[in-house]
């Protein structure tokens, strides 16, 4: 099947006055058409900024210094800002963080819909409005809301108006950056399990950026761990599960607390996540790592295919 | 902390609906209203109330107040009261029009300066704090001078002034909102640049003007009272209180006062409306003094 996503040795740094930080660095993957991939990592391992590059959109001092961008075909750094603009929102969308801002106060949660399809589409505004009522629906809110301002809605209820903007023109592919965090767990599972259901309905690729790798694996076929801006494990969700090969992912994971163990001592991974300023010459991972040999200190490890669809960027596997 | 200024139109009207004040600053705000909104009526009603013709000789020079003049004739043997009256006009006009322009001006280039920044930002805010480190007054008589005398010109002298509170303000937060997530967020769903600045940034900066808007009227009045008492207002006989201020100041050392007390009390009395609006409303809408 022909990628939706290809992205190759894309670099995106952000120029500060103590030196260029490499947020991401060297990263490669791509997406099939409908395919979910969830982006996981620690805080700061350049997830957010990996998602905004995809729409060009990385926040000044940052920039994309280097690397490749498809998009069904199209090479993205070739496309100018009005022909990026028409394609954000129509072919990729973007899901926020934070529901409580992500919407313009002084709006109407109907008029941010309609207003968007208007933007793209030749519609009349009646014709929006009509959209914009069958979309509120899909995500599950009743047509009388249509008036009301985002203040007057929920956390839960204004993520999914936020989800119903990034599915309005039905794009190809939604990019959603933590979109649960700042939900309780119920509402959680609820808007997860809308994702699930809009997923097969629209036949819609995304990427799911989350620290929350449990909550991640529940709809995405894939997962993409990242560190320290670059990504050090890609799998299917089901085989990372059984045999995650990564030291990291193993230090991850088992760090994830059993429900059915109570006294069990939750073990964590020694040290901090190094300076993107300064990165190590070898694996960013080594100072951190439990199997490190001489060799990691040295030299950078590819990411290899170790089995069919299952890459790690690790010497153990050599 | 952009959160409490969301709901600012809401909570004026429902101040206003209720009526009923419970504090300080509502009595304030209700007080300088009813000054403003009966100066004005008195100004649109002026050929009504106003007993004589303000620019005629209608009695002897310099007349006490007595029960034919009840303020009294000024030293060419016009009514004062009339003078006074018809002055509202020119007060007004001048102090709306003057806010106005430094509204639109100030306004209109903080958005874009904010929004479009790099160096159209760095010139429009030089210019704008060039303007802002002069003394008021020393500017507005400097431009008066040189714009010659006439309603507009007038404003436009008091607007230069004023222009640069709203660029400071509206830029100001036009910068903060720029980055925000909600911005981002039409960005990424493809918003054109116009749409987010008209649609998305505009609305909510706007919230926070009118209550620098009320005290700098007031500033204005006294500003345009200053220009006028100096001459550099409106030409002779137009009834304007700054004017008549200093024309009946020359009497005063004989012990004639009333030619300049009452248009000097009409510049307190507006101002005063202005102010006690604008603090009023401001000091309502605080929310960090408290209920």
């Amino acid at each position: 099947m022909k990628n939706l996503l290809e992205v190759k040795n894309l670099k995106v740094y952000y120029y500060i006055r103590e030196g260029v930080v490499k947020a991401v660095d060297q990263v490669s993957f791509s997406i099939k058409k409908g395919e979910t991939v969830g982006l996981v990592g620690e805080s700061g391992s350049g997830k957010s900024t990996l998602g905004l590059s995809i729409l060009k959109l990385v926040p000044s001092p940052g920039r994309i210094a280097g690397g490749e961008l498809f998009f069904d075909g199209k090479d993205l750094a070739k496309l100018d800002n009005k022909q990026m603009r028409k394609l954000r929102g129509r072919w990729i969308s973007m899901v926020f963080q934070d529901p409580m801002t992500s919407l313009n106060p002084l709006m109407r949660v109907g008029d941010h819909l309609t207003e968007t399809i208007k933007a793209h589409e030749k519609v009349t505004h009646k014709q929006a409005e009509e959209k914009a009522l069958s979309l509120l629906d899909n995500v599950g809110i009743s047509s009388e809301r249509f008036r009301d301002y985002p203040h007057q809605f929920s956390g839960g209820m204004r993520q999914r108006v936020g989800i119903a903007l990034a599915i309005a023109l039905n794009p190809n592919l939604v990019i959603a950056d933590e979109f649960t965090s700042s939900l309780d767990v119920i509402v959680q599972s609820q808007i997860l399990n809308l994702m699930k259901k809009l997923k097969k309905s629209h036949n819609v690729g995304m990427i799911l950026i989350s620290h929350d790798i449990s909550l991640v694996s529940e709809i995405a076929d894939k997962i993409a761990l990242m560190y320290a801006g670059q990504i050090f494990e890609f799998a299917e969700t089901n085989a990372f599960f059984e045999e995650h090969l990564h030291p990291y992912s193993e230090g991850l994971l088992s760090s994830v607390p059993n429900i059915k163990l109570s006294d069990q001592n939750l073990s964590y991974i020694p040290g901090m996540p190094p300076d993107l300023i300064h990165p190590l010459k070898g694996c960013r991972f080594y100072p951190r790592c439990s199997y490190a040999t001489k060799i990691c200190r040295e030299k950078e490890p590819p990411l290899a295919e170790i089995k069919t669809g299952h890459l790690v960027k690790c010497f153990r596997y050599d | 902390m952009i959160a409490s200024k969301y709901s600012v139109s809401r909570l004026i009207a429902s101040k206003l609906k209720g009526l009923s004040p419970t504090r300080g600053a509502e009595y304030f705000a209700i007080i300088g209203f009813l000054i403003i909104s009966s100066i004005i009526l008195m100004a649109i009603l002026a050929p009504l109330i106003a007993p004589y013709n303000p620019i005629k000789k209608t009695g002897e020079l310099l007349e006490s107040p007595n029960h034919k003049f009840i303020l009294g004739t000024d030293g060419l043997g016009r009514d004062i009261l009339s003078r006074i009256i018809y002055g509202a006009r020119i007060a007004i006009c001048v102090t709306f029009l003057a806010i106005s322009f430094s509204l639109s001006c100030g306004v209109l280039l903080g958005l874009l300066s904010g929004y479009i920044g790099g160096k159209l930002d760095s010139i429009f805010s030089l210019v704008m704090d060039a303007v802002y480190s002069f003394p008021g007054l020393i500017l507005a008589i400097v431009l008066a001078a040189m714009l010659g005398p006439g309603i507009v010109n007038t404003a436009i002298a008091i607007a230069v002034i004023y222009t640069p509170t709203y660029f400071r303000i509206v830029r100001g937060l036009v910068l903060s909102l720029k980055e925000s997530l909600f911005v981002e967020a039409a960005r990424a769903i493809g918003a054109k640049d116009r749409t987010i600045l008209f649609r998305y940034i505009s609305p909510n900066v706007l919230s926070s003007v009118p209550i620098v808007l009320s005290l700098n009227a007031a500033d204005a009045v006294l500003t345009l009272a200053a220009l006028s008492f100096l001459g550099l207002g409106l030409p002779a006989p137009t009834p304007d209180w700054g004017f008549d201020l200093k024309a009946g100041h020359a009497y005063l050392a004989s012990r004639i006062w009333w030619p300049s007390t009452f248009p000097g009390l009409m510049i307190v009395l507006l101002t005063l409306g202005f102010s006690l609006f604008g603090e009023g409303i401001s000091e309502m809408l605080n929310p960090e003094l408290g209920r």
